[in-house]
């Protein structure tokens, strides 16, 4: 029990520095694609260092219980990732702040955090049945939803693959990336302002970018225990996914809502069934 | 290096920026774009160009005041969180310029908000531009500085 709440707060203290550190390196390598020079390695830590400690402007309360909420979601997540917890709860308590983040941006007046927000419901619409179609398919191979049990299973790779490129996609529309960069305007693009985060500011908006980084954490992590059998080929496997995402967002544009449901949903369906098609017959 | 310092090294080093175009020519506005092209990068000072006046820490206006936008700019001004710095690019907005004496013209930003760093020029030079921005992310740091010793006089 002792190991355990030590793992655990370990993993909370850890997640969020190597998660700054990712997108870090996300800027630099975009900058270099772009032929630019790039901001600093550490530049995500002092923006939200800075943020932290801006003015706190606000358009209502509820925007401050929904901003820790999808915070005190992503730490929990993680956590008991970290502590080999239920596959299926974990999905559930990242999904539940999110509806969280999401209500508070639909809190308030103004029309550009609305559309955000609905934009953003559309791509949680997209990528939620990816991450339950995964856990079906894992629990197919390995006969349960516990981690520690998954584990037990050294290369679940080669039973999933793909189900590995399903993870990849939900990388990408989870961290708004192109073609799936619809509910924030990421990079400089403004025709929403900000999106979903126009009216998060200073403090809260800092709260939330923690948050992401947990759950860039959690789904590399998720991509990391398809190598169960040593974690560090299975963390290289998921740092290559994040780079091959990277990439990927330098060289689309952006796609419509309509394309991206549209695309996911068959996408997942089709690889789902012939995944676990495969799977029986590789038995 | 202690939390404080580094809460005022972020400062510097995190500036974002929010480009408002007063009634400008479009000749400053397409110098400020040259400074986000890959020929001067500004993002290496971590300076981003944001959208959202709430998001923002330097306001960078180009162009004059007149009757019909002194509202707009006051507006977008107050919509900021402290602390905050305004720039002001081009003779335009420091003085009102060669519009200076047009019938409908206030004359420069300083005449409706306070202005922390003037950069000039008809249009100014991207590198005057950066220069300036520069100068701009150190006037946010002193005043980050300064809001935490009001704030202790306060208390
Ligand atoms: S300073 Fe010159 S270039 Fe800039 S807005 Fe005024 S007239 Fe145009």
């Amino acid at each position: 029990m002792i190991k355990e709440i030590g793992i655990f707060i370990v993993a909370v203290i850890l997640a969020p520095l190597i998660g700054g550190f990712l997108s870090g390196i996300d800027r630099k390598l975009t900058a270099f694609i772009q032929g630019r020079y790039g901001p600093p390695i550490w530049q995500p830590f002092y923006d939200v260092i800075k943020l932290l400690y801006k003015q706190r402007l606000l358009v209502n309360d509820f925007q401050v219980f929904s901003a820790y909420m999808y915070l005190l979601s992503a730490i929990l997540s993680v956590g008991l990732f970290a502590i080999k917890g239920d596959l299926l709860m974990i999905l559930f308590i990242m999904s539940l702040g999110l509806v969280f983040y999401i209500a508070g941006a639909l809190s308030t007046k103004s029309p550009y955090s609305q559309v955000g927000a609905q934009r953003e419901l559309m791509q949680m619409l997209a990528y939620e049945p990816m991450l339950i179609f995964f856990a079906i398919a894992v629990y197919n191979v390995t006969g349960s939803f516990n981690l520690a049990q998954i584990m037990t299973h050294g290369k679940l790779l080669l039973d999933l693959p793909l189900m590995f490129i399903l993870l990849g996609l939900v990388l990408t529309i989870k961290l708004k990336k192109s073609p799936f960069d619809l509910s924030a305007s990421e990079h400089a693009h403004q025709e929403l302002v900000r999106g979903i985060l126009t009216d998060y500011s200073g403090p809260y908006l800092a709260l939330i970018h923690i948050a992401d980084w947990y759950e860039l954490v959690l789904i590399l992590a998720m991509i990391a225990i398809l190598w169960s059998q040593n974690l560090v080929i299975g963390a290289l496997i998921a740092l290559a996914t994040f780079f091959v995402d990277i990439v990927i967002d330098n060289i689309t544009a952006r796609m419509t809502v309509k394309w991206m449901l549209a695309f996911s949903w068959s996408i997942s369906i089709l690889f789902t069934i012939v995944n676990i098609a495969y799977i029986y017959f590789r038995r | 290096m202690g939390l404080k310092e580094f809460v005022e090294k972020s400062f510097k080093k995190s500036p974002w920026v929010l480009h408002y175009n007063c009634s400008s020519c479009n000749g400053c506005d397409i110098e400020i774009l040259a400074c986000m092209t890959p020929l001067y990068d500004m993002e290496r000072f971590g300076m981003v160009n944001v959208g959202n006046p709430k998001h923002a820490d330097i306001l960078v206006v180009t162009g004059t005041v007149n009757h019909k936008n002194k509202e707009v700019l006051k507006n977008i001004y107050d919509q900021m969180p402290e602390p905050k710095v305004v720039v002001a690019v081009g003779v335009c907005a420091a003085t009102g310029g060669i519009f200076r004496e047009a019938y409908n013209v206030l004359g420069g930003i300083d005449k409706v908000i306070p202005v922390d760093v003037y950069v000039p020029g008809c249009p100014a030079k991207p590198e005057a531009i950066i220069d300036g921005l520069y100068k701009a992310a150190e006037i946010l740091k002193e005043k980050y500085e300064k809001m935490g010793k009001a704030e202790e006089v306060l208390k």
